[in-house]
């Protein structure tokens, strides 16, 4: 078994042992969803659909985000406590701390996405997405999933101590607020709205929206994709040089 | 043939202009225990991390087991264990869990894993609470956990940086026992303190660390004959009395400003009781006295000739 294998199993035995991080990443997306769905949806213009189909996307991205707060209190805390100081002496192969922080925070997301998506059937949500949609959906939720996982790791890496690490995911978290993912961005203010189309989050919204309603759009794709991979280069270039620096 | 576990020789460490390591020389013998003494801030820490190739020297060399720690840092960690000053337990796993960690880490082998995750939990009086998550842990329970991590996969060389600081007089007991049981085991001790009972306890050899430079080396007894013995203090109400006292007991030192008489003694029952005998015998009445033992401050004081608690910040 590699080094980034058994961090792996700890990493997740973690997230079993903390209560709080399973209800912010599974259970409060599903709070989320329910109070946007039967509260709130009703008053909003989402043009002609109905609202679960309108929402659910943008709860999928919330669920990952969510999650993440727990994964920069863990990393920063393996920093700050002894621990990492004793994976450093055992010779622990260098990115596989990391590594296992990532994929354990990639699991805990598609575990609180399932969950979202099957919560979101339950309750009437009705996707025309073909079998290759749903491949392109799997897609893209890997992808920012996995970019934000590095971009947390690094803000772990980077916070001073554990409750600066716990508030740094605060902005990822507010940032589906700000984009499509509740109500449509033309309907918002002025600046915001400017904010909400430019800002990541929106086509990667769009292009699950896209997706799932079985028109995906070329543009919001290739945006898409291209933020992702911008988000995970500069979380993993900063995760790692940081890294290096505090070890 | 090779009898150093560890040989540090002209050891420089600098932050920035503060100078933490001022040119360190250790030679520790294989199957003894060393013990770094000094107050906080003297290096202990710093040697330790430069010892287990946490941190690179600026200058210098140091060779564990033979491998010298800048260059051959991996053979260095295939045979050192390290205990920290601050318990490197993962909180949110069980004492088990955190065991086997190590057991995985060091590729023991799943039965023999299981084999040696049981045995030191037995061995740290840990089996009661193996089930239990770290985080409702005592202090002393992880500094035992802690070590028992450390010896998963039976490393030769043991770094100890601080291991009872903060315990209770009962856990530090504990520690001393086991830390005596690796030592008859072969295994070779790295200590450091800031208490000279604990070394005095345990070491073979010592060395005094101060501001960067070791002061002082020896074997406790040594160490013990350069510094003041232990001794009874007593206080009298005038002058006539101290001179009386002064006169009856010829070994010791008087202070006429505090009416004080300092008289050498091991501080025992016997040796007490014997002291106030003689004062009765003569009629002398003190008005207090104290018995003194030596401690770190007056190894400090009469080795560096300031006391631990004015270390000046350089």
């Amino acid at each position: 078994m590699t080094d980034s294998m058994i961090m792996l199993r700890r990493n997740f035995k973690q997230t079993l042992r903390n209560p709080t991080a399973v209800f912010n990443a599974v259970l409060f997306p599903i709070v989320l969803m329910l109070m946007f769905v039967y509260v709130l949806g009703g008053a909003f213009d989402v043009g002609n659909v109905k609202y679960i189909d309108y929402a659910t996307p943008g709860l999928v991205l919330m669920a990952i985000s969510y999650g993440l707060s727990a994964t920069a209190l863990a990393v920063s805390t393996d920093m700050t406590k002894g621990i990492i100081n004793r994976f450093r002496v055992m010779g622990i192969s260098r990115g596989a701390v990391l590594n296992g922080h990532v994929v354990a925070t990639m699991l805990r997301s598609l575990v609180a996405i399932a969950a979202v998506i099957g919560v979101a059937f339950l309750i009437g949500f009705r996707p025309s997405a073909s079998a290759l949609d749903w491949l392109g959906v799997v897609g893209v939720v890997a992808l920012i999933g996995f970019a934000t996982s590095w971009l947390t790791v690094a803000m772990g890496l980077a916070a001073k101590t554990t409750e600066s690490a716990g508030l740094a995911t605060v902005p990822l978290i507010l940032l589906p607020f700000l984009s499509s993912a509740i109500v449509p961005a033309d309907t918002m203010g002025p600046g915001v709205r400017q904010f909400a189309e430019y800002q990541p989050f929106t086509p990667i919204i769009e292009t699950l929206r896209g997706l799932l309603n079985g028109t995906p759009s070329a543009g919001n794709a290739i945006a898409a994709i291209a933020w992702c991979v911008g988000i995970g280069l500069v979380g993993y270039v900063w995760a790692r040089t940081k890294f290096s620096k505090r070890v | 043939m090779r009898t150093s576990a560890i040989a540090v020789s002209g050891l420089r460490k600098a932050y920035g202009d503060k100078v933490v390591l001022d040119g360190v020389d250790l030679d520790v013998r294989t199957g003894t225990v060393f013990s770094l003494l000094g107050p906080n801030g003297a290096g202990k820490t710093t040697t330790v991390n430069v010892l287990t190739t946490l941190m690179k020297a600026d200058g210098g060399t140091a060779r564990v087991a033979g491998h010298d720690v800048a260059t051959e840092t991996r053979a260095v960690r295939e045979v050192i264990g390290v205990t920290g000053q601050f318990a490197a337990v993962d909180e949110l796993l069980t004492g088990q869990e955190n065991l086997q960690l190590m057991a995985d880490l060091k590729r023991v082998g799943a039965g023999e894993g299981k084999r040696v995750v049981a045995e030191l939990l037995a061995r740290f009086d840990l089996t009661e609470s193996a089930q239990k998550l770290v985080s409702t842990y005592s202090g002393g329970m992880r500094r035992k956990l802690d070590l028992a991590m450390t010896l998963v996969g039976n490393p030769r060389i043991i770094f100890l940086d601080e291991p009872t600081t903060g315990l209770d007089p009962r856990s530090r007991r504990t520690m001393w026992t086991i830390i005596r049981e690796l030592v008859a085991d072969g295994v070779t001790i790295f200590l450091t303190t800031q208490y000279l009972e604990e070394a005095d306890q345990l070491a073979d050899r010592i060395a005094v660390l101060d501001q960067g430079r070791v002061v002082a080396q020896g074997t406790p007894d040594e160490l013990k004959r350069q510094i003041p013995g232990s001794h009874v203090r007593f206080r009298f109400a005038d002058v006539p009395e101290l001179d009386a006292a002064a006169r009856v007991f010829a070994e010791s030192t008087r202070d006429d400003e505090t009416l004080t008489l300092r008289v050498p003694s091991d501080g025992g029952t016997k040796s007490v009781r014997a002291l106030l005998e003689k004062l009765d015998e003569y009629s002398i009445d003190a008005e207090e006295f104290s018995v003194h033992t030596p401690d770190l401050d007056d190894v400090f004081l009469s080795l560096t000739g300031h006391a631990s608690a004015e270390v000046p910040v350089t």
